[in-house]
């Protein structure tokens, strides 16, 4: 499968946005680990920043990075939102209330404890009609969801946005699922070459019959697999690159995604 | 889209186990739907409920996926021979070579419900021995369904609200088309739980009776649960075939508000324009259509207009009077339905709407009706404004 990336959006912890992120992967910049700030920027209309979770806030972050890079229109582009967890904290509140007398939920927190509701607020917030996927595959999410991306757009023959996403649990889901750490990503793949395409993927699914791809750096090695969406960090240090690389990326039941990343854009100076 | 055979199938509802008890409960307009009496609820609404399923925990290899859910997905594997075919269609394709790609909304919450009312009273820490993986987690059912299929090919869950087990028809349709399968498990389950009867009440979505689709005196969703799963491959390749083809699948977001429904329908009539342009289809070509009447005010209302303005007086019907809605199991149960319609020639009833609203103008059967039906359309729309239509049928 050959596609073209076409965009970028990046939030992670110390990881402020793809400019900053790709000097920083690209070894030009120093790495400092610092909390990840999710800001509700100015793509969400006031009422649904007002009613928007921290993972809705995340995920359009991102979106709109890419989108922006790819100078792609939302209504035009179909979406997949990828995520292990979904809301978490969204999901604990209800549990909590639950566990109650009353089990009083409260309407809103109902509505955004679905799984896709990063995909809803996005649709709400850019006007886009087109079909949007939200999906999980656990540790995996980041390679289902770049493969189903991969899919729509060479089916469709049109450019797609895929998000990952994933925030750590509070407690005490938490200590049954230790996600780290905030982080996530977003990328426009198109099935063709533009003059904005900023690396040529080919991404196969095979068996594992080759390591699956670390981080070199510990540091970063520890992000990677902190948080399901930061095992797209190997694939994000090879767009960094100048350099033609091959990405083995895990996925479920023994299978890896194996991807080919050709960068077409000189590393930023 | 290359239409795809739906080769095998399997169903569990509160209709009853697999697709006998389920065409009866169908042709004998039988309601499954019951007071809720599920766990601790007490709230004055209906649910179809599943029997049984608290007696019946998966042990041995699997025993990390016991949940009501996964309880649930393996009532329906067990069905009509399902896991039979399937073990079949492994050994002519290899297990590397077939896709599972699920739906679900609230997976196995269910055990977690109970376990937080469980956590310590010092540390606020949940009791050992909780799931995440096996039973949280929204990928828990695709992971159960491919283990206990022996499978070893791309596998997902979608988790889009009520139109989570639609829209899987997609992703198989598109990872078949690029030849990332050769075939797919798709479907998934939806079981009861706190989280789904409570939301839906806090949002004053759930009727005090049985639901009463396209009523004028409608007064929300009876909530079920059911399990559907349905094996498609590519129709030349199928080693047996049920002569029912996916068709055509349509995808679209309304873009309007996270729990309402677009006022004019425009979401719901754009995935049921696309799903007609992915068969190469036009309206007249359709001769039933399985509504999602949820039995909302507002979601019918809706979806009558977009079904009278695209499809005319073609038949229409909801089973949700029968199934409940079975929210992110509603697709594959709403499909297989389908299937039945057309394989038994008959439009089913809807024995719980007493009086059709007036003001509405799609020609909403209400007995039933016996008749060759050669295709469907059948819609699911969900949360978040995610709208799935599929058309199901044979050539003609």
């Amino acid at each position: 499968m050959k596609l073209y990336v076409e965009g970028v959006g990046l939030r992670g912890p110390g990881l402020a946005d793809w400019m900053a992120g790709r000097r920083i992967l690209a070894g030009q910049v120093a790495y400092r680990p610092a909390e990840l700030v999710v800001i509700a920027g100015d793509t969400l209309p006031a009422a649904e920043r007002r009613r928007a979770t921290a993972s809705v806030k995340l995920a359009i972050a991102v979106c709109s990075e890419a989108m922006i890079h790819a100078c792609a229109r939302p209504e035009e582009t179909p979406s997949v939102f990828s995520s292990s967890g979904g809301d978490g904290a969204t999901i604990t509140a209800i549990l909590a209330t639950l566990a109650t007398e009353s089990r009083e939920l409260s309407p809103t927190g109902f509505h955004n404890s679905v799984h896709n509701t990063p995909s809803g607020y996005w649709s709400i917030a850019t006007h886009s009609r087109e079909a949007s996927t939200s999906l999980c595959a656990f540790d995996f999410s980041f390679a289902a969801g770049l493969l189903e991306a991969a899919s729509q757009a060479l089916t469709a023959q049109c450019p797609v946005l895929l998000a990952a996403y994933d925030l750590p649990y509070p407690p005490p889901l938490h200590a049954v699922r230790p996600i780290a750490l905030g982080f996530a990503v977003a990328f426009v793949l198109s099935p063709q070459l533009t003059a904005r395409s900023v690396a040529g993927l080919s991404i196969e699914l095979t068996r594992a019959d080759a390591p699956v791809t670390g981080m070199s750096d510990p540091v970063f090695e520890a992000l990677r697999l902190g948080n399901p969406a930061a095992r797209s960090l190997t694939l994000l240090i090879a767009l960094a690159a100048a350099v033609e690389q091959r990405v083995i990326i895990e996925y479920v039941a023994g299978n890896v995604l194996t991807v080919a990343v050709v960068p077409l854009l000189e590393p930023s100076a | 889209m290359i239409p795809l055979a739906l080769s095998h199938f399997s169903l569990e509802s509160c209709l009853g186990s697999g697709l006998t008890a389920t065409l009866r409960g169908l042709r004998e307009r039988r309601s499954g739907l019951r007071p809720c009496a599920f766990e601790t609820v007490s709230l004055a609404t209906h649910v179809g409920m599943v029997e049984g399923l608290d007696a019946d925990p998966i042990t041995a290899t699997l025993a990390a996926y016991d949940c009501r859910n996964n309880r649930l997905a393996r009532r329906a594997l067990e069905q009509d021979g399902f896991a039979r075919a399937v073990a079949a269609a492994r050994r002519r394709y290899g297990a590397e070579r077939i896709g599972v790609f699920v739906g679900t909304s609230t997976a196995g919450i269910h055990e977690t419900e109970i376990a937080f009312r469980q956590r310590d009273t010092a540390t606020g820490a949940l009791p050992p021995g909780i799931r995440y993986r096996g039973a949280h987690n929204p990928y828990s059912v695709a992971d159960f369904v491919q283990r206990a299929l022996e499978l070893r090919g791309p596998a997902l869950t979608v988790s889009a609200a009520c139109a989570s087990t639609a829209k899987v028809f997609g992703v198989a349709a598109r990872m078949i088309e690029l030849g990332l399968c050769d075939a797919a498990v798709v479907g998934g389950a939806d079981s009861l739980c706190l989280t789904t009867l409570y939301g839906f009440h806090s949002l004053q979505l759930t009727a005090n009776g049985p639901c009463r689709p396209f009523d004028e005196a409608r007064d929300g969703i009876s909530i079920g649960e059911a399990a559907g799963f349905a094996l498609i491959e590519h129709a030349e390749r199928a080693a047996d075939s049920s002569g029912v083809l996916l068709l055509g699948v349509g995808e679209s977001s309304d873009a309007y508000h996270m729990s309402s429904p677009h006022p004019e329908g425009v979401g719901a009539l754009h995935a049921m324009e696309r799903a007609l342009a992915s068969a190469a289809l036009v309206p007249a070509d359709i001769d039933y259509v399985n509504l999602h009447g949820t039995a909302t005010k507002v979601g019918d209302a809706v979806e009558d207009r977009a079904v009278s303005a695209l499809l005319g007086d073609t038949p229409c019907s909801s089973t949700k009077g029968l199934t409940g809605h079975t929210l992110g199991a509603s697709g594959i149960v709403e499909a297989i339905i389908a299937v039945l319609s057309i394989q038994h020639g008959f439009i089913p009833a809807s024995p719980t709407t007493q009086r059709l609203d007036p003001q509405f103008t799609s020609r909403y059967v209400i007995d039933g009706a016996a008749r060759p039906i050669n295709r469907v359309m059948s819609n699911s729309f969900g949360f978040g404004g995610s709208n799935c239509s599929l058309i199901l049928g044979r050539h003609v």
